[in-house]
């Protein structure tokens, strides 16, 4: 493909060439403001924002848009994160304007919003093969750290809280999983992968034992092979009074198909933002939902939604409840996104999508003259960009006109190319993606060093950015000074 | 490629450097490790009178590839932290032996520490 990403530049008064100011380098203004009813020590009297024009600002973030790159421009195979199109249709839902409740109405005037969050923790808990679902958490992590606490609550009602220090993760799970045991104050026993890319049986019977609280794992795993020893694996953990947790991180290949709770699994979170078309991070408000069986059900953070007797619904507090982690609704809107996307899916779209999935990822593995070295993958495959720096060789995709897929992760393949095109992708954008690999792959080491060269903006100083991190336009000014 | 390693200085399989004066022992990376970092963004760092014990992580190094431990090759008493690096971090990469010293233990250097010569057929 040929590509050209624009770029918008402006001379400064300083004869500095920048590209697209920011709004506060274009125009400012002062406001006063001058009787509050507020300590003096804790106000100012004026304030300067950034102040311009509606066009203006329209054309800046418009600008901003055309010089970046997202999953509206194209194919986005960052493999393990599920950057799937969402399609527009949950926004309009989102939307909607009964959507904007207060947190705090009662719930005899906020019956609709229960409902659907009723649905959505029934819809939630039949995929996942879990008997109750908490719709609070509100991210992806959250959701792994409210899934501990979770287990924590278990062990310490059954008096085994003080011998249960232990949370056993593989060496090639998500950073997330490692963070997690470690902020819920968990010591992290980490076992390494078998030869096979799958868990070692063998090596996790030594990591398991009197002291493990829970296990964390997913699967299909971070190289997308399914994890065959599963019911072995739940065994073993359930024998030694562990807990099994999964990571919905790769739930898109199982969609409809098989479903943790069948394998054993105990606790789950969902990552509606990679599954259910909710957005990607950045920041914004999101929704991690967890899934747990029925012996955990009464641990659940406080609200959870159920049904009256009298077909009502209501908030409540469960049972043995191990706290808050976020509060009212949760993040309502996000959830109500997901709610829209499984209904207009259905049974039968939901398997399709996890059958695209692994179809998607298959045929496009299959074009790539790269090695691919475990197999056999689902949604998403690591290949080997062989003596090339893995990095650099996603640098020269970049000039096709693609987002390259995750780089050098898992460590269990060198010069990692982790990709999952997901569901989303047409085959004509599959073949678009197999030229983009094809394209670097031939460029010499002299050549990916140059890329990329059709970018707004090519090497990122990274190094700078991290070191003098400027969170804010009004470090800027500071820096300026 | 070759890495500067002083001979008088002492090395440890995890890439850690020693040098001994009047009983304290100063401790960095070494030239390699920074290298194999890349640029260093951030340092964590060990207060004055922390107790280490050999193997005990005491600091932590992040680059823009990676995030690492470094692990105490002896057990003492941490005397000196070298604070400057939490605002300079880039000194580790500039002058590993130098400004980029970690920190001061009050302790002894023990037999199976390294010295130049065998750390530089380690990492060849």
């Amino acid at each position: 493909m040929n590509y050209r990403q624009a770029r918008w530049e402006r001379e400064t008064d300083d004869g500095e060439t920048v590209a697209e100011p920011l709004l506060s380098e274009k125009g400012t203004e002062t406001v006063t403001h001058e009787a509050s009813s507020l300590p003096d020590d804790l106000t100012r009297d004026e304030l300067t924002l950034p102040e311009l024009s509606e066009p203006e600002v329209a054309g800046h973030y418009t600008r901003l848009s055309q010089m970046t790159y997202s999953i509206e421009h194209g194919p986005y195979p960052l493999g393990s994160c599920t950057m799937k199109y969402n399609p527009k249709f949950t926004e309009d839902v989102a939307a909607i304007d009964d959507g904007a409740i207060h947190p705090d109405r009662p719930d005899e005037f906020a019956q609709g919003t229960l409902e659907l969050l009723y649905g959505l923790q029934a819809f939630l808990a039949d995929v996942g093969g879990m008997d109750e679902v908490t719709l609070q958490p509100p991210a992806g992590a959250a959701g792994e750290f409210t899934g501990l606490q979770v287990a924590k609550a278990y062990h310490r009602a059954n008096g085994e809280h003080e011998q249960r220090r232990e949370v056993v993760v593989p060496a090639s799970a998500h950073g997330t999983n490692f963070a997690t045991a470690a902020l819920a104050g968990y010591d992290v026993v980490e076992f390494p992968a078998g030869e096979d890319g799958r868990v070692n049986v063998e090596a996790l019977e030594d990591a398991v034992g009197d002291a493990t609280a829970a296990l964390m794992l997913t699967n299909p795993n971070t190289i997308g092979l399914f994890e065959r020893d599963i019911e072995e694996i739940a065994d073993l953990v359930h024998d030694a009074g562990g807990l099994l947790y999964y990571d919905g991180a790769n739930l898109n290949a199982l969609l409809g198909r098989a479903r943790p709770g069948d394998m054993g699994f105990d606790i789950m979170h969902y990552n509606v933002h990679k599954t259910f078309a909710s957005p990607h991070g950045g920041g914004g408000p999101g929704a991690g939902p967890i899934g747990v069986v029925d012996d955990l059900a009464a641990f659940l953070p406080d609200p959870h939604v159920r049904e009256t007797d009298d077909g009502e619904y209501e908030l409540y507090e469960p049972e043995n409840s191990f706290g808050k982690v976020h509060g009212f609704h949760g993040n309502w809107l996000v959830l109500l996104k997901t709610y829209a996307y499984i209904s207009r899916l259905g049974d039968s779209g939901l398997k399709d999508t996890s059958a695209m999935a692994v179809l998607n990822a298959n045929y496009l593995a299959s074009q790539l003259d790269l090695e691919i070295p475990y197999g056999p993958f689902h949604h998403e495959f690591v290949a080997s960009a062989g003596d090339t720096d893995a990095a650099e060789f996603a640098k020269g995709m970049l000039d096709e006109g693609v987002h390259p897929p995750t780089t050098k992760w898992p460590a269990i393949v060198d010069e990692a190319l982790m990709t999952e095109p997901t569901e989303a992708l047409s085959k004509d954008q599959l073949d678009l993606l197999a030229d983009a690999f094809a394209a670097a792959g031939q460029k010499s080491d002299e050549e990916l060093a140059a890329a990329p060269e059709t970018t707004a903006a090519a090497r990122i100083d990274q190094t700078s950015a991290a070191r003098n991190p400027r969170l804010s336009w009004r470090d800027l000014e500071v820096a300026d000074d | 490629m070759s890495f500067d390693i002083p001979d008088d200085l002492y090395y440890t399989e995890s890439h850690e450097w020693l040098a001994e004066s009047d009983g304290t022992v100063r401790i960095g990376i070494s030239d390699f490790a920074q290298d194999e970092l890349g640029d260093i963004v951030f340092v964590e760092l060990p207060a004055e009178g922390d107790d280490l014990d050999v193997g005990d992580a005491f600091a932590t190094v992040e680059s823009i590839k990676a995030v690492s431990d470094v692990y105490a090759p002896i057990s003492g008493t941490v005397t000196a932290a070298n604070d400057a690096l939490l605002d300079a971090p880039e000194a580790i990469n500039e002058d590993p032996y130098g400004d980029g010293w970690l920190l001061e233990l009050d302790g002894d250097l023990t037999d199976d520490l390294l010295d130049a010569d065998d750390y530089a057929a380690q990492i060849e």
